[in-house]
């Protein structure tokens, strides 16, 4: 791909002796594969424009070309997709940066965006011709019809086309860090008013930090170099307050963008720690993201300068008053050689003056006002400046860069004929906008200012304080004096006064949409978003009455932007349409965050491996050797099978499910969670949890538990062990644990105070493995010499405590498989080699280790349930058939009264059964629909779902449990799973699909 | 992110360290009651408008449920006080 650039010679544009880059210093980059040698301190912006460059993307909708408008983080057109070579790697490529915010860096690969096949020559500009039938809300109104067309056609065909830069399609390989602070002042904004919030605030061992968003601290101050403070010049006064403010202990953050104003003084901050640097040290995070907690928040953000809205505002060449006189007096760049100048504000006055001082020539000053300050044009002549008073711009020329302006004299809303002025750069000013975003985040109030058209910070339930432009303070005095006089106030201290010449106070009149003398169809309003006046107008006409709505059909400040330009203009327009007020119409909410973040900022060091904790079990590392596979349980890695050599997991869960119901198998249980409930009242507080009842549980004995909530629906189920007469070991699900133990501690706290029970969660105290399979007792016997296991003295439900092989162990006598089953619980340290006893002696009568999979099939053979899997929080026990867990004579339980509700016992509930496919070798899918017949029309009635199925080893077809409405009433009725393949036909049979009788559990 | 007073721990500390309990006074009745009284006991709430009484746990720390009073328009804990406490009486509570 070639790109050809017009006469350009390398930085052409740079003018020796002005700004505060370090030409000497060479710093080299590429434009769309064309070396750009930058110096030190430009942004990719500045370097560009210093050769001349002003083309360097494409619009979003239209294609149109577009160049740098603004020097700053509000920059709409300048979205580049940015590579560091040095660093290296797709996956560090980063789409839609900024130009304006972008750092030269040696070595940065920088490319255009949404263009194709190149930046000078692009296809998709055809929309631009096809602007007509494009307007606002074009694609709810096209691509209706055919229907068979939304997803074949219109889809992808919108899809390929939407959206700015392309993401990488690599892993970010950086990391991103986290971090906490404190303070008792922060100041957001390094500008001025900032700065002298700073000031006021430091001393006195407060803690401050100071946090710009640009490279360089000083905000406005770095465009103002011939403004003095306290008698030096401003970028001296400068330089000694960041050496005063440091001294005195302030955190200067620079590069740091305040993102959102949380609750309570909470701001977010993104700090871009290595953007700026060609290579960077290993251990520094690309980003990091802070959270701090203010005492008090000054917010000293500034102002944001407003385009001027009409016909062909958008080319390039066409930029902001005050970015030209940054990128002049900060950078050394004069953005073009024959400027022309509009402006409704004063401000645009001194940038012309500035350009014309520096060499520039300055063709003429448009303002839309008919007065100006006489000082102004009195500066203007002594300058050589044509000044035309009660003029607007009213179209342009030129296609990749401004060529001309049409300037027409107006009377109100008619203009005269216009005149045409060649330029190769158009300036322009609609005044300025406080930025109130992250002062509205904290649901402060914004009061309207007609003079001026601007909102302004009001009240605030934060502790915060608002300084300098963005409080609507206008010029380099006024703005010291504001921001010193907040850094005082949030500090209980007395402001520093300053004083000031060379200010560039001034002032400047509100407008939206500018008259014309031709129909403005390209007039902007959102560059990003390619919206322009006439959009807005056409959803006022077409019936949006609110500004949210407006908003959403023209998506007018909805890009990456947010409409930091063109919030204000929109609603000037919309408010004109809809002949109200601003303030009537209102503004849209601004949201966090303020500028685009990434997501790995957010998420800091939270993902990949350390997305979240990972449980292991003392018997993980051993399961890890044997080559288990694992699976995510709650927040537990559990190993889910067991393959020898090449077996699939199907083929591992049969050997491991008939090894265990012929032999027995060895299980890792220590998931389970378990509590210990101790105290006198010990009994009776399980009694009132527990649908069961518990008062006469003998020591020594177990008891299946249902835990339901005060609804009546199942919450949880486990196995209460006696251990003694004011002590228990209940267990919970794997991932019920926390859940169970608040639960319990709030009926406790608080309905049942006067109860003397203590609660532990002992999950991770105990390894727990049990010992399933006919084969079981003979395994564990060997080790238990302190007490008899045999069937009579120690049968199905009991528990003892005992040693084994010499450590102390909690034996439960259960099954969740329905074979004769031991629970082994020893202290976590011994678990390992406890663990190792169990399955050397059981690898001897050739008994197996299984995982959770096979645990799975053992249950669902058996017709256990998992809390969780055959429940969904609206399953009662009888739903669940599980009536016999009821206490019935109980006074009350947690769930008792909600259970005698009539809709608790409605014959159509959605009850568990089981299910037999009709071949016996298809597994129905978990979660697949149930119907009645197979050929009722659509829609179908849904009978309920399917919640465990697998293919069961034991009895050599596949079984299924499932919810179905009045199931318990439909044994032996045929129901039909509607797949897509086909549908597949099942009769309803009993959950307990293998030994019924439960023989084998006494074995 | 708000912050909350633990009234047992007597610290004013971050969100994150709370779990949220629903509503508080909410009192469970005796099991004799109606249906009805049964289905508003687990089903409705209050949902005011301004100050809400509410119950938080402190789960990161002491462990402990206790009360609040919210602000559901400003998102700001009003007070808290102890489990078992009556409700106290705010300024533009009607008597």
């Amino acid at each position: 791909m070639s790109e050809t650039y017009e006469h350009v010679a390398p930085a052409r544009y740079r003018i020796s002796g002005k700004g505060r880059v370090n030409d000497l210093a060479p710093v080299r980059f590429t434009f769309d594969g064309r070396e750009i040698v930058a110096a030190a301190g430009d942004t990719v912006a500045s370097a560009l424009l210093a050769h001349g460059i002003h083309l360097v993307g494409r619009s979003f909708k239209y294609h149109r070309p577009r160049g740098v408008v603004t020097a700053g983080s509000e920059e709409p057109n300048a979205l580049i997709r940015v590579t560091h070579s040095a660093k290296g790697g797709e996956g560090r490529t980063e789409p839609n940066t900024r130009a304006t915010m972008q750092e030269a860096v040696e070595g940065l690969k920088v490319e255009s965006q949404n263009r194709w096949p190149s930046l000078s020559f692009d296809a998709l500009s055809l929309n631009d011709r096809l602007s007509r039938v494009l307007g606002a809300g074009f694609y709810y109104k096209t691509f209706k019809w055919p229907r068979s067309f939304w997803d074949k056609v219109y889809e992808p065909a919108i899809r390929a086309a939407a959206g700015l830069g392309r993401a990488p399609t690599e892993d970010d390989p950086d990391h991103y860090s986290s971090r906490y602070a404190f303070c008792d002042i922060l100041v957001v904004g390094a500008g001025p008013a900032g700065l002298a919030a700073a000031m006021a605030a430091a001393g006195d061992g407060r803690r401050v930090i100071l946090a710009d968003e640009s490279g360089e601290p000083g905000g406005s101050l770095l465009a103002m170099p011939a403004a003095t403070i306290d008698g030096k010049p401003a970028w001296v006064w400068l330089a000694e307050t960041l050496e005063t403010l440091a001294a005195a202990g302030v955190t200067i953050l620079l590069r740091t963008t305040a993102i959102a104003y949380d609750h309570e003084n909470m701001v977010g901050l993104v700090e871009r720690v290595t953007d700026h640097l060609a290579t960077a040290p290993a251990d520094l995070p690309r980003e990091r993201f802070w959270r701090v907690r203010a005492g008090r928040v000054v917010l000293a953000q500034g102002a944001i300068e407003k385009p001027l809205v009409f016909d062909g505002n958008d080319r390039p060449g066409v930029m902001l008053a005050g970015a030209a006189q940054t990128y002049l007096n900060r950078y050394g760049v004069a953005v073009g050689r024959h400027v022309a100048v509009a402006t409704s504000h004063d401000s645009a006055w001194h940038t012309a003056f500035a350009l014309t001082d520096a060499g520039v020539t300055v063709a003429m000053i448009a303002d839309t006002r008919a007065q100006v300050a006489p000082a102004l044009t009195a500066a203007a002549a002594e300058r050589g400046i044509a000044v035309m008073l009660s003029t607007v711009p009213v179209a342009t020329q030129g296609t990749k860069r401004i060529k001309g302006v049409w300037l027409a004299e107006r009377t109100g809303d008619t203009v005269a004929e216009a005149g045409y002025h060649a330029c190769d750069a158009l300036l322009m000013s609609g005044g300025w906008t406080p930025a109130v975003s992250l002062f509205s985040h904290t649901k402060g109030k914004l009061a309207w200012d007609a003079a001026t058209g601007r909102f302004l910070p009001d009240t605030s339930p934060e502790a915060c304080h608002t300084a300098g432009a963005g409080a609507g303070v206008w010029g380099l005095a006024d703005a010291l004096a504001s921001g010193a006089e907040a850094g005082a106030a949030a500090a209980g201290t007395t402001a520093p006064s300053f004083t000031v010449t060379g200010d560039d106070a001034g002032t400047g009149a509100p407008e939206g949409a500018l008259p014309s003398d031709r129909p403005a169809r390209k007039a902007f309003v959102d560059f990003q978003n390619d919206v322009t006046a006439k959009d807005i107008r056409l959803a006022v006409t077409e019936g949006m009455r609110s500004i949210e709505h407006i908003k959403r059909y023209t998506t007018t400040g909805m890009a990456t932007d947010q409409g930091k330009l063109s919030n204000i203009n929109g609603l000037m327009i919309a408010a004109e349409a809809l002949g109200k007020t601003p303030p009537e119409v209102g503004l849209t909410t601004f949201r966090p965050p303020y500028t685009p973040t990434t997501f790995a900022a957010l998420a800091g060091p939270r993902r990949g491996a350390t997305f979240e904790v990972t449980r292991k079990t003392v018997i993980d590392p051993w399961a890890e050797a044997a080559g288990a596979v694992f699976e995510p349980v709650a927040l537990w890695r559990r190993a889910r099978y067991f393959p020898k050599g090449v077996e699939t997991m199907d083929e591992a869960v049969a050997r491991e499910c008939r090894t265990t119901r012929k032999t027995a198998g060895i299980f890792d249980a220590s998931t389970l969670g378990k509590i210990e409930v101790v105290g006198p009242d010990a009994a009776e507080f399980l009694n009132r949890m527990y649908t069961n009842p518990m008062l006469k549980l003998g020591v020594g004995k177990c008891r299946y538990a249902l835990m339901l909530g005060d609804d009546g629906f199942i919450r949880d189920d486990g196995v209460i062990a006696r251990v003694a007469e004011d002590r228990f070991h209940v267990t919970t699900t794997t991932g019920g644990a926390p859940r169970v133990l608040a639960t319990m501690e709030d009926y406790l706290q608080t309905e049942w105070p006067d109860l003397k029970v203590w609660l532990t969660s002992t999950t991770e105290e105990w390894a727990t493995i049990a010992i399933n399979g006919p084969k079981a007792r003979e395994i564990l016997k060997p080790f238990i010499k302190d007490a008899d296991i045999s069937a009579e003295a120690f049968p199905h439900m009991s528990m003892l405590e005992c040693s084994f092989a010499g450590v102390p162990c909690r034996l439960f006598r259960v099954s969740f498989t329905g074979e004769l089953g031991f629970e082994v619980n020893v202290g976590a340290a011994e678990g390992r080699k406890v663990w190792e006893l169990i399955v050397g002696a059981g690898e001897k009568v050739g008994a197996c280790v299984y995982g959770t999979e096979t645990m799975h099939v053992l249950r669902a053979e058996k017709g256990y349930i998992i809390v969780g899997q055959e429940t969904d929080g609206t399953v009662t026990p009888q739903d669940a058939g599980l009536s016999w867990a009821l206490g019935k004579t109980k006074a009350d339980f947690v769930g008792m009264r909600a259970l005698k509700r009539p809709d608790m016992a409605k014959a159509d509930r959605k009850q568990l059964v089981g299910l037999f496919t009709e071949d016996p070798g298809t597994v129905l899918e978990e979660g697949a629909q149930i119907v009645e017949g197979p050929d009722e029309p659509l829609p179908m009635t849904m009978l309920g779902h399917v919640t465990s199925s697998y293919m069961s080893a034991t009895l050599g077809r596949s079984i299924a449990m499932a919810v179905v409405s009045g199931g318990h009433a439909r044994m032996g009725e045929t129901l039909y799973v509607p797949m897509d393949d086909g549908v597949i036909a099942a009769t309803v049979t009993s959950t307990v699909f293998f030994d019924p009788e439960g023989a084998r559990l006494n074995g | 992110m708000i912050l909350i007073h633990c009234p047992y721990c007597d610290e004013t500390l971050p969100e994150a360290e709370f779990t949220y309990a629903g509503e508080a006074h909410v009192v469970r009745p005796d099991p004799s009651v109606s249906d009805e009284t049964w289905r508003d006991f687990l089903y409705i709430r209050s949902n005011p408008k301004g100050p809400h009484a509410e119950r938080w746990r402190h789960a990161h720390g002491c462990g402990r449920y206790f009360n609040a009073i919210r602000d559901t328009v400003s998102d700001r804990v009003l007070t808290t006080y102890k489990a078992g406490e009556s409700k106290p009486v705010l300024p533009g509570d009607v008597k």
